[in-house]
């Protein structure tokens, strides 16, 4: 029996007959349809993913015609960063590497952002990361953004001044842990709108927030404050890029418009972003490496469609290392990112990535 | 990987009109097919062209709001997304603090 060669959530390879890869697809999307209560994907959706996967080619591609923009984070890291973002170490600063992203690579947009991604580590460099967007505006012709991690867990001991959360929590201090993870998602907000403000003072074209919901809910109640601030005394656009596919409650009680964001799916999660003012919203499946790539696929684009379904924004599914379907590795095979790429717009109806 | 979802996916930034497209979705909220329409009928070509390097390379050097290749004279920069703005009907936040610092207004 013919035997079709892909992979696994961890990159290597595995070989699935035709109805083994159908069973793969079919078990993924049936996973997040139950865990979050969505609709699982059609036959016919199913049916296009099998032929996409069996075909033999090495690249895939959507049809011309439906082509879609790309928004980026963590900017030029893939060049002059480590393998911590899959980085070549290249000798080449921010100035050239953007340009070189707009020009050589044909980025639709791009962001602006320091090495250490975080806001906490960022602020101190407040005024150099304030020159190099300015500098970046007068050079580049496409969107650039500016960007960050809101990473709630650096202001916790013993990366920061407050009292971990996580350390109380195992002595059985809840109450402690929730009103710790208060008082830091208040510093962590302050910092998001001082440097929101800064940037786009120096003409940034907007702030993207990656990995938002790292931290949990407390962090996601910060960024969606700071989206509003952004949103409503600016009115320059937000990216909201999520971390996880659900929100994890480490408080358990913060709400947002009435609605607890502990536990929220990201078709929930895009409704609150789009209440505060977001302007593009990435919703995150994060990939499972025991898996294959066919089920985390299945299970991504469920996630995905609950979003394109009903959104007013812009849908942009983070598709990186280890999220979308894409698997979990330094170098992601092109046979499977390509097809992940177009899945997500064909049958994910994606307005970009 | 980068690149891997640029050949599957990408309209291709200033190469083609990806750009444009995307200060739609940023600027207006607008999801992809409006975005396109909307880039589309402001350049007076289909949207289908809009990913088309070939249309677009021309007609961007036409418009004069900056090629992917270096020509001398062509808009860069500041330059270009002025031109842009005005192309669009829309504002681009550098192009507003250009005009501040400057006095230009246009």
């Amino acid at each position: 029996m013919t035997k079709i060669l892909t992979r696994m959530g961890d990159n290597s390879n595995v070989e699935f007959t035709r109805d083994e890869l159908r069973q793969e697809f079919i078990e993924g999307s049936e996973f997040a349809a139950k865990k979050a209560k969505i609709p699982p994907l059609t036959e016919n959706e199913i049916d296009w993913l099998v032929d996409m996967f069996a075909a033999p080619t090495r690249i895939w591609g959507v049809q011309r015609g439906n082509e879609v923009v790309m928004t980026k984070d963590g900017c030029v890291n893939a060049l002059n960063s480590s393998q911590m973002s899959s980085g070549v170490v290249a000798p080449v600063n921010r100035e050239v590497g953007v340009r070189l992203f707009e020009s050589m690579l044909g980025f639709d947009s791009m962001e602006v952002s320091h090495n250490d991604y975080s806001v906490k580590p960022q602020r101190f460099l407040k005024k150099l990361e304030m020159l190099h967007v300015e500098i970046l505006m007068e050079t580049t012709i496409f969107p650039l953004l500016y960007g960050f991690m809101p990473n709630l867990g650096l202001y916790f001991k013993t990366d920061g001044p407050f009292d971990n959360p996580y350390d109380l929590m195992q002595q059985g201090k809840i109450k402690e842990s929730q009103e710790t993870q208060e008082a830091a998602g208040v510093k962590c907000l302050e910092d998001c709108i001082e440097m929101s403000d800064a940037m786009l003072e120096m003409g940034a074209d907007g702030i993207d927030y990656d990995t938002v919901a790292s931290t949990g809910d407390g962090e996601f109640a910060a960024v969606l404050k700071s989206t509003e601030h952004v949103a409503k005394e600016t009115g320059l656009p937000v990216e909201i890029g999520m971390s996880t596919e659900m929100v994890t409650g480490v408080h358990g009680s913060i709400e947002y418009n009435g609605k607890r964001l502990a536990g929220m799916w990201p078709h929930q999660q895009l409704q609150v972003c789009e209440e505060a003012g977001v302007s593009i919203f990435g919703p995150v499946s994060t990939t499972n490496s025991k898996k294959s790539t066919p089920w985390n696929l299945g299970k991504a684009l469920v996630f995905v469609k609950s979003c394109t379904d009903i959104a007013k924004v812009p849908i942009h599914p983070n598709v990186g290392m280890g999220v979308g379907g894409v698997p979990m590795f330094e170098t992601p095979a092109v046979d499977v990112v390509t097809r992940c790429s177009a899945a997500m717009i064909e049958i994910g109806k994606a307005d970009g990535l | 990987m980068h690149m891997a979802h640029l050949l599957a996916s990408s309209m291709g930034g200033i190469r083609a009109a990806g750009d444009l497209v995307a200060r739609m979705q940023l600027s207006k909220k607008m999801r992809i097919d409006e975005a396109k329409k909307y880039v589309a009928d402001k350049l007076h070509v289909s949207p289908l062209d809009l990913s088309d390097p070939h249309e677009m390379r021309l007609l961007r050097e036409e418009l004069d709001i900056g090629t992917v290749t270096g020509v001398p004279g062509v808009a860069k920069g500041i330059a270009a997304k002025a031109r842009i703005a005005q192309l669009l009907d829309i504002e681009i936040n550098c192009v507003e603090q250009f005009k501040k610092k400057t006095g230009l207004h246009y």
